[in-house]
């Protein structure tokens, strides 16, 4: 490992620079898509996409653009790292996960590139903590290949309507099974659980529901186990994109707006568990 | 051997639940020191209890409107029980807008510290409450082992933070690692460090102050930046930070070079004073 530095290197030789006045901006979006230890970092000028994946079935990714920091300077793009998620947060949440309002607290970044650790500068009322997160070498992701063109269903919820069947998912069954249809019953979450199976519809006209295209009824299931995690994403967004491609995957798109009002996504994307039987209703 | 304690005043039954819910978070087990002026709340070092002690002391007069003791004899005119300070803590409870409180050592089958608390109710009768707490009297020969713990020179004396941004930070510090390093020096400075294979959180707390040492020669031709550090067991001053419910008049922390850490805190007439040892 090379040497590391003592005080913030100079922005020139940094890979990675970003500031941001209100740390909770980052830390809120990030929290959404913690549901294992390990993230994959990827830095363009753009902004920067944090991947968790799990089983290799499902993919979280949060996009934080360029637009949220106050300052953001990539040198090379794309710069790439893989770090541990949970020491991260508890890094970025260090002067309290619900500080008192009028009372935030500054981020400064540095990532001075391969081999070399992640310098946090966090500062509140004048007390400042230096942070230094060893990186690893980061790994292949999965490529879903999801594709808008091979959208075959689509509709845009507001979370609200989805936070509580999520929350209350019947844990004791394998699958959620999803159906969306242009037919009744439009759009369906089914569980089948040892207390029995449980269906809950959306109609279309509900006031819930954002926009509806569906072209053709779909039934497909995913493992309850890969989405419950999703809900940490749902709980933090105000409207909620959910999609399903020709093969049955899944892409669930999470709106979050943070606290100065600005926009960021957080994307889920889950292949199918296997065919239902036919005689399923 | 006499006690028997009376409180009327609510700001005074307040401030004395506070103080035990202070203790009660601080040492399960403590010793309550009963003199004609003073109380303390005393937990000794114990290889059992990592070394950790507290010493609290508050005089009786500005919590008691009455107050009767009469010691094991005349020359030494002082009371020691040990209780558990949870039950202390959970009886006090009971008196929060409480008429009066009386508390009184009994012995009902056992010996016992009996709070009984007169509560108001809307009709104009009252209610009464009564605790007793188990407590076990220490004989004189083994109370050498709790007389006020001696303050060791320290290397350096500094003016602690805001004791809630300190708590927030050792808290998530926690989260990592087991093992806090503590460094001040003469010119107000103190860093909370920890390290850990995947990561190094320092934490930096600027122009504290520093109290007026007592003169040692040591100190006198040190530089002031030189810092003086200290390893401790996260625990246990997560333990002492989560026993501060509110911000205390004074707080000082007394480094003593890699040999313990001494906190010197004063709410309002309390005198709490907590030692950590050295990891070593």
């Amino acid at each position: 490992m090379p040497l590391v530095p003592q005080r913030a290197p100079e922005q020139s030789d940094c890979g990675l620079v970003a500031s941001l006045d209100n740390v909770r901006n980052l830390s809120t979006v990030l929290k959404a898509i913690h549901f294992r230890d390990h993230a994959t970092c990827f830095a363009t000028k753009n902004g920067i996409k944090v991947t968790v994946e799990n089983a290799k079935c499902v993919q979280a990714n949060a996009f934080i653009q360029a637009g949220i920091f106050q300052e953001f300077k990539v040198q090379e793009e794309p710069v790439t790292f893989r770090i541990n998620l949970t020491v991260l947060l508890d890094c970025l949440s260090i002067f309290g996960s619900n500080p008192v309002p009028g009372n935030l607290t500054a981020l400064r970044m540095c990532y001075q590139g391969y081999g070399y650790p992640l310098m946090l500068f966090l500062e509140e009322g004048g007390v400042v903590t230096v942070c230094k997160i060893s990186t690893q070498e980061p790994e292949e992701t999965l490529d879903f290949d999801f594709c808008s063109t091979n959208v075959v269903n689509k509709i845009i919820l507001q979370s609200e309507g989805l936070r509580e069947a999520f929350s209350e998912l019947d844990m004791t069954s394998e699958v959620l099974q999803i159906t969306m249809s242009p037919d009744k019953p439009y759009f369906r979450l089914s569980t089948f659980g040892n207390a029995g199976s449980s269906h809950l519809d959306y109609p279309k006209d509900s006031d819930l529901m954002e926009s509806f295209h569906c072209n053709q009824t779909q039934v497909n299931r995913y493992k309850i186990s890969l989405l419950k995690p999703s809900t940490k994403a749902l709980v933090l967004s105000c409207k909620v994109s959910v999609r399903t491609d020709n093969r049955g995957f899944l892409s669930l798109q999470y709106m979050i707006r943070n606290e100065d009002g600005q926009v960021c996504f957080v994307e889920y994307y889950c292949c199918p568990d296997e065919e239902p039987p036919e005689s399923e209703s | 051997m006499k006690f028997r304690a009376k409180i009327v005043d609510p700001a005074c039954l307040n401030h004395f639940t506070r103080v035990s819910c202070m203790v009660a978070k601080l040492a399960r087990a403590c010793t309550l020191r009963i003199r004609p002026q003073k109380l303390n709340f005393i937990l000794a070092d114990t290889a059992a209890g990592g070394g950790v002690s507290m010493w609290c002391e508050l005089p009786q007069e500005n919590f008691f409107s009455e107050f009767q003791m009469e010691g094991v004899s005349e020359e030494s005119n002082e009371i020691y029980v040990e209780l558990t300070s949870e039950n202390l803590f959970r009886a006090l409870k009971t008196a929060q807008n409480a008429r009066s409180l009386k508390v009184k050592l009994t012995n009902k089958h056992f010996p016992c510290l009996t709070v009984s608390v007169e509560l108001s109710s809307a009709s104009n009768s009252s209610r009464m409450v009564t605790h007793d707490i188990p407590v076990k009297v220490i004989p004189r020969k083994l109370w050498k082992n709790l007389q006020e713990p001696t303050v060791p020179d320290s290397d350096v004396s500094i003016y602690l933070p805001v004791l809630k941004t300190m708590k927030s930070v050792v808290e998530k510090m926690k989260n990592i690692s087991n093992h806090l390093i503590i460094e001040a020096n003469l010119n107000g400075d103190l860093n909370l460090k920890i390290e850990s294979e995947l990561v190094c959180v320092t934490t930096h707390f600027k122009d504290l102050g520093n109290p007026p040492l007592a003169p040692k020669a040591s100190t006198q031709d040190r530089d002031p930046e030189q810092m003086v550090e200290v390893h401790v067991d996260i625990r246990k001053f997560l333990q002492f930070l989560a026993g501060q419910q509110v911000n205390p008049t004074k707080a000082v922390c007394n480094v003593v070079s890699h040999r313990m850490v001494h906190f010197d805190l004063l709410h309002e007439d309390v005198a709490l004073q907590y030692f950590i040892p050295a990891l070593s």
